[in-house]
């Protein structure tokens, strides 16, 4: 059967990167379509009424948001080749906790590192820099948070790498300084050709956050 | 078999119940902890979720689970029967965006409309309404989320079909009402009448006073801030 697979995105989305990372995991062709978030295509507004934000996953017309929805439903209907959740249901859920937790807390203080100036970002920073210690805790020693292979957590994670750059710039710190072991997962996921070729380069998108910053009035 | 299932809660938590009405709609036994969240809270819980220190949690065979809708999908996946989302890609898809919705948007901006100074309150309102309105289409003529039965959906939208209704109670607003949002209304009523969701939900005379009391003091503390 013709599989009909479209994704609308916007090229420096840490969430958008998530579900390329698992259409090129899974080797699926697709079309991309770079929206433009000032002025919405009429597609979009159409396939993400609710929330009218990308990435939308278009498989065969119908319509999937949210990009961990995305990596999950992306790996139940294309679950013969490298899986990215685990089977057991108490790994699923560690895995499920920690992709929760990405997005609940290291988004948040990431965006007010960036995003702020002063005492408020002194407080974001430090904060951004436990999360990060606590995510590097989880990983331990292994190559990747799913273990001997790339899996959910991976998926989740990687996209805030090509940030880093931006993010550190912005609070004038190091993560490499703070957490090296994160800096070494996140280089040696680099070396995968899915996630290589879907995270832009992260003077692009220290440069995006700039133009970002005074957009906003944030100097 | 020999399962040890716990869930350390809270008696008014909506997040807490949501977990216990999971268990109960599977046939599960389990003991329940009542933990005091306010006040103290114990050092089982703190070990078994140090990362957020929060209610609830599920014990299964010593091992911890956390965050409710974590706790849901494990729940789905561990005892599979009585399933309660669909098995289909997409319509699991399609289920996880409302949930996803009602946490992040409904449930949370409902709860603010209750409680915030009168100033703000016609902005939160108004967006609250828009959020419900978005919720009722997903219901499209089903009686519940779920369709004929109860479904991940509907276990995680108790939070605004009872706990919100009742906070509304209190305040004195009108809300979920029948005629601005005639079918959310009528599945509010249609799930909190199931047998099984009447006999697990907290009382309302006991859930009154209490979210009375939570109210005054986020108010109280908001006008220190």
């Amino acid at each position: 059967m013709a599989e009909e697979v479209v994704l609308l995105d916007f090229w420096p989305s840490l969430f958008g990167m998530r579900s390329r990372i698992a259409l090129a995991e899974k080797g699926i062709k697709y079309e991309y379509k770079e929206e433009d978030l000032r002025n919405k295509s009429a597609l979009l507004l159409q396939m993400n009424p609710v929330h009218k934000k990308i990435p939308v996953l278009i498989h065969n017309g119908k319509p999937v948001c949210e990009s961990l929805i995305q990596v999950q439903y992306i790996d139940e209907v294309w679950h013969d080749k490298a899986p990215l959740l685990p089977s057991d249901p108490y790994q699923k859920a560690t895995v499920r906790f920690w992709a929760d937790y990405i997005d609940k807390k290291i988004y948040d203080l990431g965006s007010r590192v960036w995003k702020t100036k002063g005492e408020e970002q002194a407080t974001a920073k430090k904060e951004f820099i436990e999360s990060l210690k606590l995510i590097e805790k989880e990983l331990g020693d292994k190559p990747y948070f799913g273990g001997e292979s790339f899996g959910y957590v991976d998926v989740a994670f990687i996209p805030f790498y090509s940030w880093f750059y931006a993010y550190e710039k912005c609070g004038n710190f190091s993560i490499e300084a703070e957490c090296p072991k994160l800096i070494a997962w996140a280089k040696r996921c680099m070396q995968k050709e899915s996630v290589a070729k879907s995270l832009p380069d992260q003077q692009k998108v220290y440069d995006f956050i700039l133009q970002m910053k005074k957009h906003f009035g944030i100097e | 078999m020999g399962e040890e299932v716990k869930v350390f809660g809270y008696w008014a938590s909506p997040y807490s119940y949501r977990a216990e009405l999971a268990l109960k709609l599977k046939g599960v036994s389990y003991e329940y902890i009542n933990e005091d969240i306010f006040g103290n809270k114990s050092d089982l819980l703190l070990k078994y979720n140090p990362v957020h220190k929060k209610v609830p949690v599920l014990l299964h065979n010593g091992k911890p689970i956390v965050e409710s809708v974590v706790i849901l999908e494990y729940i789905e996946e561990t005892w599979k029967h009585n399933l309660y989302l669909p098995q289909d890609p997409y319509d699991k898809a399609t289920a996880r965006f409302w949930i996803k919705f009602i946490d992040e948007k409904c449930f949370p901006t409902l709860w603010l409309a209750a409680w915030s100074p009168e100033n703000e309150r016609e902005k939160v309102t108004n967006e609250a309404c828009e959020y419900m309105k978005t919720l009722e289409s997903a219901l499209n003529g089903k009686k519940f989320f779920g369709g004929e039965t109860i479904g991940m959906v509907d276990i995680v939208a108790s939070s605004v079909g009872y706990f919100i209704r009742v906070t509304q109670e209190i305040m004195g607003l009108n809300l979920l009402s029948a005629d601005k949002f005639p079918q959310l209304f009528q599945w509010s009523e249609d799930f909190a009448n199931c047998s099984i969701v009447k006999e697990s939900l907290p009382p309302r005379d006991k859930l009154l006073p209490f979210v009375k009391g939570l109210i005054a003091k986020y108010q109280q503390d908001n006008a220190k801030a």
